[in-house]
Formats: structure tokens, sequence, C-alpha cells
């Protein structure tokens, strides 16, 4: 505790800064092997099979093994792939997803610390810039490859990141016209003095839900991948651990959009009753508000998976038309009726 | 600390900026491209030093996130793999020569007017909501001339892209 007290500010936010970002992974890591996992058995449960169960208790050891597996299968080049490219892609593609994490409020605070690493006056705005840099993953992939199918892959790809990056914009705007602050910790306070955003804008929230699936490349939108046209698409020509990465950034990619939507639309870490929606006095109430945060990103990654296993795929002029003509008018049209709504309600 | 980080973005962006136009190991466009990319990252961690915030994650998600990234689209699609040898030309050096003239008198005005010291404290006001107003008020009328000359390019590019006019 002396120690404590004799470092400067500087020190302490480094320290408590690193401590963060260290038990952030930590965390971070193993929710994204088990949400392999549980995509798997929730698949199984769909389709009325039984699922991965034979490694350790109720299969809860198939993480590990898959992990393993990856680890020490054949890393095979192809001859004809363009080599730097081909291993900065992978690697490219978990990034985006992690260093969104970093700016997401995921508890109130414990001790005298907030549960966020980096508090920016300009939140929403870095979390879109930094997913936008996710599109360079898979269209390096499908440059590197060198081949048809992941070419073709890598190029959809872009196309449907872009287009469905500017729908996911515009859906936010009328947001932060309510709220008045780009900051996310204020998006949650705004939300926990009044009702959730959900509530206020849905079409906010079906426009930014449907961008997401777009955006993680996911079914009904999984165009650059589907393996029935394209062969796997983009990584196609990736093998162990290498897809493995291209793999666990895609639910990486997943956690870190459902956890924006939690803030973003569902109050983040509040919860409107039993004095839950003020910042904890407490350790214990600490811990609560981050278990809070931790069970709505799980509905939402409940959602992701049971999608893709209810929706066939769209066809790839029905992706564009949805994204261009139907969503990004709506999305105009709903940040109009907002400012509409606003000034008329608050000028006089 | 902020020096030093001053020195070290400054230094990146201006070696990512020469390897994206004189790359002696490769001249593949991708990989000039890719270069850029980071280019416009550092220069966004210049702009983060000098509290303009917004502005730096605007020049990541507008240059990193879409412009290169069609950038990438139309070298690819076009599949440049070398880029040729190219041959002297007048309009391009006249171009390049007043662009950078008139880039270094800019300079020049600059540093001898506002002057040099270590404690200058950064005249950029970053923050959003500012930034709107001043947008929005003072110089609206630029802005508003701005919408319309993209209007404009927009429309363009749609009729461009129509394969026959009726």
């Amino acid at each position: 505790m002396e120690l404590l007290s004799e470092t400067s500010t500087l020190q302490s936010i480094l320290l408590f800064g690193l401590l963060k970002v260290v038990l952030v992974i930590a965390v971070l890591m193993p929710m994204i092997s088990y949400s392999v996992m549980a995509e798997r058995r929730i698949c199984a449960a769909i389709q009325d099979r039984i699922g991965p169960n034979r490694v350790g208790p109720f299969g809860l050891l198939q993480p590990i093994a898959d992990g393993l597996k990856f680890l020490l299968k054949e890393d095979f080049t192809p001859h004809h792939v363009r080599k730097v490219y081909f291993w900065l892609a992978p690697a490219v593609s978990m990034i985006p997803p992690f260093l969104t994490i970093a700016v997401i409020p995921f508890g109130s605070t414990l001790g005298s610390q907030n549960m966020v690493i980096a508090n920016l006056n300009v939140g929403i705005l870095f979390t879109f810039s930094v997913v936008s840099l996710g599109v360079y993953g898979i269209v390096l992939a499908g440059y590197a490859s060198n081949s048809k199918y992941p070419f073709l892959g890598g190029i959809r790809a872009s196309a449907q990141m872009i287009s469905y990056e500017i729908a996911m914009g515009m859906s936010v705007v009328p947001l932060f016209m309510l709220v008045g602050d780009l900051n996310l910790g204020k998006v949650i306070a705004y939300q926990a003095s009044g009702a959730w955003l959900i509530f206020k804008q849905p079409l906010a929230f079906v426009i930014f839900l449907v961008a997401a699936f777009a955006e993680t490349n996911r079914l009904p939108f999984d165009l650059p991948e589907s393996e029935t046209e394209l062969v796997s698409g983009y990584h196609t020509e990736y093998s162990s651990m290498k897809f493995a990465l291209f793999f666990l950034g895609e639910y990486a990619a997943m956690i870190s959009i459902s956890a924006l939507m939690v803030t973003l639309f569902l109050g983040g870490w509040t919860l409107p009753f039993w004095g839950l929606a003020a910042p904890a006095s407490s350790l214990i109430g600490g811990l609560i508000h981050i278990g809070i945060f931790l069970v709505k990103l799980g509905l939402f990654m409940g959602l992701f998976i049971w999608i893709r296993w209810m929706l066939p795929r769209f066809r790839y002029d029905q992706l564009m038309d949805l994204g261009w003509r139907r969503f990004l008018p709506l999305a105009l049209l709903n940040i109009v009726v907002t400012a509409a709504f606003l000034w008329f309600f608050q000028s006089n | 600390m902020t020096d030093i980080l001053f020195y070290i973005l400054s230094a990146l962006t201006l070696v990512f900026g020469l390897l994206v136009v004189a790359n002696p190991f490769s001249r593949n466009p991708v990989t000039s491209a890719m270069f850029l990319v980071m280019t416009i990252v550092s220069m966004a961690g210049l702009f983060v030093l000098l509290h303009a915030f917004f502005l730096a994650v605007i020049q990541v998600m507008v240059y990193a996130g879409a412009v290169i990234v069609l950038f990438l689209f139309v070298i690819m699609l076009l599949d440049i793999n070398e880029e040729e040898k190219r041959r002297f030309q007048v309009f391009g050096a006249v171009a390049g020569s007043i662009g950078l003239l008139s880039i270094a008198g800019v300079l020049v005005k600059t540093i001898t007017t506002s002057g040099i010291g270590a404690d200058r404290s950064p005249s950029l006001e970053g923050s959003t909501p500012l930034l709107g107003e001043a947008l929005f008020t003072q110089y609206v009328l630029p802005f508003e001339i701005m919408g319309l000359l993209l209007l404009v390019a927009m429309i363009g590019v749609i009729l461009l892209s129509k394969k026959e006019l009726e």
C-alpha cells in the first residue's frame, strides 16, 4: 500500500492501464474460444445432433483440444502465394476487434478505477475507425492467396464491409443527437437516467444489428466465404494456425460488436432496477456490474449464433440492395426525424 | 513524453511516406498502398498530439478505412503487378513543382510568423462540438459549397457508371 501511495499519477495510470489491458485480454481469449464451442453446441441442438461432448466433462475442454490441434498441424504455405502478405493477413485480422474493446466501458468502478481501458471523448468514432480497418485482413488474405476464389472472396468482403459501414455509421447519428456526446461512458449515463436507447431508437437498433451481421461476415451475410460458391473464400489457401487466426478473428469481431451494441442500445453495465443504474460503491457492486455486462454480451452472441443456423444466405445483389437502397435512406430519414423532433421539443 | 512521441511519429510518417513513392525493395502498387495506410495512421498520431482527436479519428476512418480500400480495390481489379517504367511527363513535372513550391511557401510563412518555442500549446482546438459549431456558423458557406461539389461528383460518377444512357 505504501508503494501505491508513493507512485505518481502517470505511473498509476500506466500501472492500472496495463493491468486492465492484461485482464481484459485474459478474459477475452477464453471467451473467444468458448464462443466457438457454444456455436458448435447450439448448432448441434438446432440440427438435432449432440455436438462435441467427448473432451472433458460435457465436452468443456473441447476448445483446448481444438487449439492444440491447430498448433500441431502442419503449417503449409502454397508456393504460388505472396509470402509477406500471406503471413501478415491473419495477424491483421485479429487486431481491430481487440482495439475496439479498449474504449468500451465493461463495468462501472472497481475501487477507484473506472472499468474502461481508455475513456476517449471521441469513443464511438474511434470504434468506427478501427472497425473500418477490419477489412484489410480479409482483402490482404484474398490478394496474398493469389488464386481465384480467395480473390473473389476478398473483393466481395471489401465491397460488403464498406457498404454496411456507411449504413452503420449513419444509424448511430440519432443516438448521439439525443445524448449530446460521443463518449461511450456518457451514452451509458444517459441511458441510466432515462430509457435505454433501444426503446427510443428502435429503427437505429435494427439497422445497426443487421449491419453488424454484415460487418462480421456472419450468415445471412457471409458472402465473402460462402462455401458453396467460393470454397470458403479468402481463407481457402490457409491451414493450421493461420486459418485459426481468421476463425478466431471472426469471433473476436462478433464479441467486440456485441459489446458495442450492449453499450449503445442496452444500457451497458446498468440495469434499471435494484439500484444497479448508479456506479458501484463497493467491490461486490463493481463485480455485479461487470457480470451484467457479460450477460448482455452473451445474449447478443447467442443471437448471432442462433441466426446463423436459422437463415439461408442472401444473394450478393440482394445484399447490396438492402445496404444501399433500404438501410441508407432509412438511416438518413431517422436522422432527419430525430433532428426535427429535438428541434420541435427543445426550442420552446 | 509528448516530445519523444512527436519525434517517433513524425519520423514514422516521413519514412512510410517515402516508402509509398520510392520503395527500394518492391515496386508492387499494393505495397505502396499499404505504406500509405501506415503514413495516414502515423499522421493521425500527430493529430492526437495536437489534441485534435476528432481529426485524428476521421483521418483514420475516411482515408485508411475507405479511400485506400478503394485504391486497393482498383489496383487488384486492374491486376497491375509491376509498376511500369515511367516516362518523363512535362505536365506532371510542372504540376508537381507548382504544388511543391506552394507547400514550401505555406510552411515558410507559418514557421516565420508563428515563432518556435518549447512550451507552445497547440492552437488547434479538437473538441467535436466546437468544430461542428464553427462549421455550421462561421464557415457555413464553404461547407455548403463543399457539399454541393461532392453532390456534383457523385452524380457524375453515377452517370459515368451507367452503361447505356436513355
